[in-house]
């Protein structure tokens, strides 16, 4: 995508011209990476002719730019791994004509590397060894020294008492770059490579791997097994060397320059030891491949790689790279997913869509915001409007056939993009197809997705709108209309005991009464939990609750905006009627009550309260889990507040900690100036100390703060927990004693769930692991639960 | 090291507009610099049919949205065809530029730009009429907002008139 730069456009005709003559050194620079950059894109001469051109270009520069052209070469390689073999034929060009750039390039590399492992940036630092295996290829780099670095990898696999994600990585890397350059060091050094094939191949063995079932879109093993990464990687790499390294998929413009490349002198890499293991350094959690295609699935043109080749390999990583690459702009993704180098020898549409779903349903969570994977597909169906849509059509379909044993965190994805999707192309979609969900039990993953994805698309227009896209068969699982439901409507409910006060509240709030006046009606609201006699002071009065929420509500139904006016106006006697907790727990319960055909409303009332401290997340959560809201605990709508919920609870502490970190970096600003000017001024010696003081003051109290906030988010964590162990437990017991089958879709939904709560708020939740095993998830509990909690332990490892 | 190269970093769904409120209470720059860390933005090419759930329902998919504001037709008092969305975050806003901006809501192409932050009065139309000033002037016919342009609207029943 060209970035017109201001300068540009304001084109005064002659002026620009001499500015452009007279060529300032940071406009060079500019222009240098605006070079290196596009190389390899579309052009209307050949790839090889123009990076002859740009070796030319760069060699010419060297002399005043080296540096500069050192550190573009270098982000590149780092920033750009789909161009990997464009970058690494540039360097195998500039080495051959100048062998000391060669090895100063290769020098600034390896300084890259270990800065990026030291930062935790594990994945660029895979990018950077590959390139620097490339170069062995463009005869940069000799195949012996690259030999060695790979084996001060592997040997990281017999350090002890490391996680095992520190190891998997060092095997990783390896294992990534052998496509690229497995035949080059075969050739050469076949008796270390051997050595080092097997020695892998016995950490593979060892490895432990509880963690899979956890990542794994489908439970499922057909019809393509959702295998663990390594795994897959190692099975491609020994297909790879059965085919005796013969990779034909790689675009490896450097052979075009071999006569060229092989006249240059190569470099030796420096010895490289693995950094050890740091106690907070963060490897790449394990992942499980997706894959949702086969050769069966693409009817005509080219045929699916297998998925234990290589290409397949190649093809997904470079196919996320770009992704990662140009995620922000939606164009220019979609055009450089769909210019693939190669595509024509493959069935290019499957590959792209397999990714792509790949990532939105990558667990723990996907690597980009959910939303811009369904504006990259809508994006790649107007630039390939014959074949993409079908394509996507076929997946959405495969992707139903398969619900059952899909993972609940991704049926939610699923749910939240088809409904995103078909509201912009009018809601077509051939729903017959689907009937057959019309005769499973509601509680069926079928007829629960058909029935969430009618709920969402009616958020995003109207219910008449749903009625009419689907075929009057499909009524059972159309959603309710989103009408407020008034228990005081009309005469009818005059016998109920609220009604007379609903009536009277009601005129009050109509007439602007303040809030002591309405104060005073509730107060002669009776208390259905009271003796008449009964004179032990206020216990709380669930019907002034009842009474004043459901009057309020009503007249504020218009819209979101009315009756958050409604909640803000209000808000001290919402306060007032909810200091216990049983209070808070009955304001929710008349929220759904009034409420319960619009869960979205239901969603963002229970936001505002939250923000506005009416309720607290505890509460939420035990709302949720209550009896009463038994009967609607595998809705999607739970769930998203629940997480809503949790996530407001984790800002809130962020929040707080951040505060502590600013007051604390001021104080230590301020001390340090006071040590520099102290003497000069008596006074201002006693004004900075009495600074300090407030600030001292301050750190206390924030630092009281944030403890209190981590102690509330540690007991909203322990409620929910202890609510689902109950919940399971109750539900396998009873199984037990009447020889039932335990899993029913609830239990399936209900454990999906524990796992989704795990896994959506991970980071946070290691915080709290010790409390929680020793309180909750010990030796004592059902195994089911606990494998749940095992899974979960062992992504740490 | 870590060179940031502006040739890859382009984020161009996220850069403000051309477009200046020409009512804004400051000059360009201080416009210009409220709009570039705002988290308000404008909305347009709505339905007067689309009501605030969708709006939140629609945003929300790329943050959580503090406050929506429906733009009202400044005599009737009714939606006319535009909002403001304001999110807790800036991160919200952005995404919401490069993912929501020019996608459909109502089967309509909806158009987000930055905004310098509500004020009271902005979420009137400043059309002659009470609505949009583009649809005082537009020549289509639209259905969703409110059939023809108001000056196109005014030649209509000359012309009917002729043709008998």
């Amino acid at each position: 995508m060209s970035r017109r730069r201001h300068s540009d456009s304001e084109n005064e005709g002659g002026q620009a011209h001499k500015r452009r003559r007279t060529s300032e050194p940071i406009e060079i620079e500019d222009r240098l990476e605006s070079l290196i950059c596009r190389v390899g894109e579309k052009s209307t001469s050949s790839l090889e002719s123009n990076l002859e051109g740009l070796a030319g270009v760069l060699e010419a520069d060297l002399p005043n730019y080296k540096n500069k052209i050192l550190r573009i070469l270098c982000a590149v390689a780092r920033l750009l791994p789909e161009k990997l073999t464009v970058y690494t034929t540039l360097v195998g060009l500039l080495n051959a004509r100048n062998y000391n750039f060669g090895g100063e390039f290769v020098e600034a590399m390896i300084r890259q590397l270990k800065e990026t492992l030291k930062n935790n940036l594990y994945n660029e630092a895979v990018y950077l060894v590959r390139f620097l295996s490339d170069l062995v290829n463009c005869h940069v780099i000799a195949a012996p020294s690259m030999v060695a670095m790979f084996e001060n990898f592997v040997s990281v696999t017999q350090e002890e008492d490391v996680p095992q994600v520190r190891s998997d990585w060092f095997v990783y890397v390896v294992l990534s770059c052998l496509p690229w350059v497995g035949k080059e060091l075969y050739e050469k050094k076949d008796v270390e490579m051997d050595r080092l094939l097997s020695q892998i191949e016995g950490y593979l063995k060892r490895r432990v791997k509880t963690h899979v079932p956890m990542l794994q879109v489908w439970t499922a093993e057909k019809p393509h097994p959702q295998e663990e990464y390594l795994d897959c990687l190692w099975a491609q790499i020994q297909k790879l060397k059965k085919d005796r390294w013969q990779e034909r998929h790689i675009l490896r413009p450097y052979i075009a320059f071999d006569s060229v490349l092989c006249e240059a002198l190569q470099h030796n890499l420096p010895p490289f030891t693995p950094p050890g293991h740091m106690p907070d350094a963060q490897y790449p959690m394990p992942r499980v491949v997706f894959r949702m295609f086969d050769y069966t699935d693409a009817p005509e043109g080219p045929v699916m790689p297998g998925s234990h080749s290589v290409e397949r390999f190649v093809i997904e990583e470079n196919l996320h790279c770009i992704i990662k690459t140009h995620w922000r702009e939606r164009k220019t993704c979609a055009a450089q997913l769909l210019s693939y180098p190669g595509k024509n020898k493959i069935p290019l549409n499957y590959h792209i869509v397999e990714v792509i779903f790949g990532e939105l349903f990558q667990l723990p969570s996907p690597p980009h915001i959910d939303v811009m994977y369904t504006t990259l597909l809508i994006e790649l169906c107007k630039l390939q409007p014959g074949s993409l849509p079908q394509v996507l059509a076929q997946a959405t379909e495969m992707l139903y056939m398969r619900l059952d044993t899909m993972n609940s965190s991704c049926v939610d994805r699923l749910i939240n993009w088809f409904s995103h999707h078909l509201s912009n192309f009018q809601f077509r979609w051939s729903w017959d197809d689907w009937s057959d969900c019309l005769t499973m039990d509601l509680e069926k993953p079928k007829p629960k997705f058909v029935k969430e994805v009618l709920e969402k698309s009616m958020r995003l227009s109207y219910h008449q709108r749903i009625v009419d896209i689907v075929p009057p068969t499909f009524s059972a699982l159309i959603p309710a209309e989103p009408i407020f439901s008034y228990k005081y409507e009309d005469e009818s409910a005059s016998s109920l005991p609220g009604y007379p006060a609903s009536v009277t509240v009601g005129n009050a709030i109509k007439n602007r009464a303040s809030n002591e006046e309405i104060l005073t009606i509730l107060k002669e609201v009776p208390n259905p939990n009271q003796e008449d006699d009964d004179d032990e002071g206020e216990s709380f009065n669930p019907l002034k609750v009842d009474v004043f929420l459901q009057t309020l509500l009503h007249l504020a139904a218009k819209s979101f905006s009315h009756s958050f006016s409604a909640l803000g106006k209000f808000h001290e006697i919402l306060k007032a009627l909810t200091e216990s907790d049983e209070g808070k727990l009955h304001i929710l319960k008349v929220v759904y009550d009034v409420w319960r055909n619009h869960p979205q409303m239901i969603a963002v009332l229970v936001d505002k309260m939250i923000r506005t401290q009416i309720v607290d997340c505890a509460a939420v959560a035990n709302w949720l889990f209550s009896q009463d809201m038994a009967h609607e605990f595998t809705r999607l709508f739970i769930w998203e507040i629940l997480h809503s919920t949790i996530r407001k609870m984790d800002k809130h502490v962020q929040k707080i900690q951040q505060e502590l970190e600013e007051a604390k970096d001021k104080l230590e600003k301020q001390q340090h100036k006071r040590q520099k000017d102290s003497g000069d001024d008596e006074d201002m010696d006693k004004n900075s100390e009495d600074e300090e003081g407030q600030l001292e003051e301050q750190i206390e109290r924030l630092q009281e703060k944030v403890e209190s906030a981590q102690s509330e988010q540690k007991n909203l964590f322990l409620v929910i927990f202890q609510r689902f162990i109950m919940l399971l437990t109750e539900h396998l017991v009873r199984c037990e004693t009447g020889s039932v089958d335990i899993t029913t879709p609830w239990y399936k939904n209900c454990v999906g769930r524990l796992q989704q709560v795990f896994l959506m708020h991970h980071v946070t939740i290691q915080q709290y692991m010790g409390t929680l095993e020793n309180l909750l998830f010990t030796a004592e509990l059902d195994p089911h639960i606990l494998a749940v909690y095992q899974q979960f332990c062992a992504l740490q490892l | 090291m870590s060179v940031k190269l502006n040739a890859l970093f382009s984020d161009s769904y996220v850069d403000i507009s051309q477009y200046r409120d020409q009512h804004f209470k400051g000059n360009r720059y201080d416009q210009e610099k409220l709009l570039k860390q705002s988290n308000t933005l404008y909305v347009g090419n709505l339905s007067f049919y689309t009501t605030e759930d969708q709006v939140h329902e629609i945003f929300s998919k790329s943050g959580d949205v503090k406050r929506i504001i429906i733009g009202l037709d400044k005599v009737k008092k009714t939606a006319c065809g535009f909002c403001f969305v304001e999110y807790y975050t800036r991160t919200g806003a952005e995404n919401a530029m490069r993912f929501i901006n020019g996608t459909r809501l109502d089967d309509r192409i909806i158009r987000t730009d930055w905004d310098a932050g509500f004020k009271e009065g902005r979420q009137y139309g400043r059309g002659k009429s009470g609505g949009q000033v583009r649809d005082e002037y537009r020549q289509d016919y639209d259905p969703a907002r409110g059939g023809y342009g108001k000056l196109a609207s005014q030649h209509r029943p000359t012309e009917a008139q002729n043709t008998f």
